[in-house]
């Protein structure tokens, strides 16, 4: 009776609901054990954990590794309530809530933030048996949310099939394969209201923020220009039946307010400096190397736990071992636009894959703008990165899980700069659901890359894959141009438009962005020993640059062992941002 | 003795000292967990003393820390649901009121009768294994499911 079989990420190989992959959270052992005991009777395949943080890392850890999660309301070190909403927001996952405490209050507390459903302890054989059905109906819910096509019926079909005849490629509930973006037909044409994703979502019913959508909405807004568009205006461009102009509209108000935020936060740091970076970890020498300017003194290499706080974005490439780089845009942090990351999560994250950061500016036209940029560098890898308090709702956007870079960055350069030449003057706002989930899961390696302590906004760089081949791009002009066109260029964009001509040039123009950033971070998040010190001085130097010099061409390769080995890679340069420290890989 | 077991189950059910749960418990119980109820009383009495530790650290703060009191033993009713400890839970739920009430007499009141029907469960229970574990495997078989 057993199902405990493969792996978690495998695919269920039994006839859904079968192999149901559950995870438990609950800081009772008693029950723990008794839950496991009665999912397992359902032919369920069971994790437990005891910590709400414990759940988290493993969430992230294992992307794809689970399909509903059921957790207590009351736990010690997080409350329930913080936990379904991470869980809704970077994972979307069904979640279920259970408490010995019945009241109304509380169960529609619960359901306010996204649980799909409340169980009352002691819990029945019967409640557990069905939770499945909440798997299922995300599932459907999420084909309709993707504009879709023809395809939704055929999923839903194939679903039912699926169930029905106990064909193992019935479901493909367990990748999140309906996510993929592909064009789904909403077949309930009728379905034009703010009815998507989960139902149970209260009584607003969240739309999620795929990355496809998103980036449609990125893309509409830098067409009008930031500043002037209107949720009414960027509707319409974006063309999406179903969505409503209240979705785009508060969803524009997250995007504003994550680009302001991260405006402000690239000004806070400039002047401060004080990049923290946790190191953990073993950092594996891939072939990154972090070549800094001169006046970056970086030489420390001893890694020290200390958080990093990059503000700004950061793009971290994750590089092959052959030594490319990759380029890893950290999502905006926080308000503070800070981009807090635990260094070792960091290195976790890129030393499986021997991520590097490369970033390489090479557009001159990037100059000059980088000098009035606003260090956003679009998250290439999707990871997830708590954010604290600042931003509360923007978490989302830094959610991204190093995927495989290859593919992640793909997925990236999509969700957050959509390929358009046109002067995206925010994108930095990514305050939407990023969900970039690796094309496959990415290979967790016993590092993950932990949360960050809470009260800082943490990338969680999920192990990339080492054949993550996606090297740097070049920030070939076409990305700079535009992106550096205003003010709030995001570094992402421009790397990740060009994302296919990677050739190892990351261009991390950000001109602000990187003095505010704290290119330590990025460093950081690829290296797996930043050392702190290192990344000290990193935000030593880069308090004062404002770089306009940046972002030249420099292509800074930053390599996640950040054993710091700082030398300056291809061509020193003039980086003028080398000064700040810039880690470009 | 079977039977035995059997009239001894159903009289602590009567006697609203076991619910639902209790029976779940064993239903769960199987080939590869023959001892799992067993198991899953001694980790509630395992955790509940703990716990219950703290609530008499509490008890003893002057001024009394109500809200604190009332997550103690909402953590303490929880664990109490899990072997489907009835009175101990009503207990619970009564030394909760108390303490929403701010009434502190009420609640030593009821946490004294909480201890009492606790630890005649606790008796009650080790019996009834006792006596499970006599008449073996058969008894505690789970029911098809």
């Amino acid at each position: 009776m057993d199902s405990y079989s493969n792996g978690f990420s495998s695919p269920r190989a039994e006839a859904f609901p079968a192999g149901l992959r559950v995870l438990v959270v609950d800081d009772d052992p008693t029950w723990l054990k008794i839950l496991e005991k009665m999912l397992k009777k359902c032919s369920y395949e069971v994790t437990t954990c005891c910590l709400a943080r414990e759940a988290l890392d493993l969430l992230r850890e294992r992307k794809d590794g689970f399909d509903i999660v059921i957790s207590d309301v009351n736990m010690p070190d997080m409350d329930g309530f913080k936990l379904l909403e991470h869980v809704g927001l970077e994972m979307d996952l069904p979640v279920i809530m259970m408490s010995v405490d019945g009241e109304t209050s509380r169960v529609m507390k619960g359901v306010q933030h996204g649980a799909c459903d409340y169980l009352l302890k002691p819990i029945r054989m019967k409640e557990l048996k069905n939770i499945w059905q909440h798997v299922f109906r995300k599932k459907i819910h999420e084909v309709r949310d993707i504009e879709g096509l023809e395809a939704g019926i055929e999923e839903f079909q194939m679903m039912r099939n699926g169930i029905s005849d106990q064909s193992d490629d019935g479901f493909s509930f367990c990748g999140g394969d309906l996510n993929s973006g592909r064009k789904r037909k909403d077949f309930d044409n009728k379905h034009d209201d703010k009815n998507f994703g989960d139902p149970s979502a209260g009584k607003r019913t969240r739309v999620v923020w795929t990355v496809d959508l998103h980036q449609k909405f990125v893309k509409a807004v830098n067409y009008m220009g930031f500043d002037k568009v209107g949720p009414k205006k960027i509707l319409e461009l974006m063309n999406v039946p179903w969505l409503t102009r209240e979705n785009v509209a508060s969803h524009l108000q997250k995007y504003r307010l994550y680009l302001s935020r991260l405006q402000k936060d690239n000004d806070l740091k400039a002047s401060h400096g004080g990049i923290k970076q946790s190191t953990d970890a073993t950092s594996r020498d891939q072939a990154g190397n972090i070549g800094f300017k001169n006046s970056i003194n970086i030489k420390q290499n001893d890694a020290a736990n200390t958080k990093f706080r990059i503000p700004g974005n950061i793009v971290i490439q994750n590089s092959n071992p052959k030594g490319h780089e990759t380029v890893v845009s950290s999502p905006d942090l926080g308000p503070k636009g800070a981009l807090v990351s635990d260094a070792h999560e960091i290195q976790k994250a890129t030393s499986s894959s021997g991520v590097g950061l490369h970033y390489s500016f090479g557009t001159p036209e990037l100059n000059a703008k980088y000098a009035t940029l606003s260090s956003v560098l679009p998250p290439q890898f999707s990871w997830n990165q708590e954010h604290k308090p600042q931003i509360e709702q923007n978490n989302v956007f830094n959610h991204l899980s190093l995927p495989d870079l290859h593919d992640q960055i793909q997925i990236n350069q999509e969700t957050f700069f959509p390929n358009y030449p046109t002067p995206f003057n925010k994108e930095r706002d990514k305050l939407t659901h990023i969900k970039v989930m690796p094309p496959h899961g990415t290979k967790c390696s016993s590092q993950n890359i932990r949360q960050q302590m809470p009260g800082e906004n943490a990338f969680r760089l999920d192990p990339v894959q080492s054949e993550c081949s996606t090297t740097t791009f070049n920030p070939s002009e076409p990305i700079s141009r535009s992106a550096w066109s205003s003010k709030d260029q995001v570094i992402d964009q421009i790397l990740v438009n060009d994302l296919d001509s990677l050739n190892g040039n990351l261009i991390l123009g950000k001109s602000s962005a990187l003095t505010s950033l704290n290119e330590n971070f990025l460093a950081c998040l690829l290296q797996e020993d930043c050392s702190p010190n290192f990344f000290e001085l990193q935000n030593r130097e880069f308090s004062d640059c404002n770089n306009p010099g940046l972002l030249s061409e420099p292509s800074i390769y930053l390599y996640d062992s950040l054993k710091f080995d700082y030398e300056y890679p291809c061509d020193p340069i003039e980086y003028p941002v080398m000064d700040q420290g810039l880690f470009i890989a | 003795m079977h039977r035995r077991l059997a009239s001894m189950r159903k009289s602590l059910l009567d006697q609203g000292f076991l619910d639902e749960q209790f029976i779940q418990l064993e239903e769960l119980q199987d080939d590869s967990n023959p001892n799992f109820v067993e198991e899953i009383a001694a980790s509630y009495y395992r955790d509940s003393a703990r716990q219950m530790l703290n609530i008499d650290q509490a008890l003893d703060k002057v001024p009394l820390d109500f809200t604190k009191l009332d997550n103690l033993m909402h953590q303490f009713k929880g664990s109490s649901s899990s072997i489907g400890a009835k009175k101990v839970k009503n207990e619970s739920t009564q030394f909760q009121e108390y303490c929403r009430a701010g009434n502190a007499e009420g609640c030593r009141r009821t946490y004294r009768q909480l201890k009492k029907e606790y630890a005649t469960l606790k008796k009650k229970l080790e019996a009834y294994f006792q006596l499970a574990r006599q008449a073996g495997p058969l008894e505690t078989a789970s029911r098809p499911k």
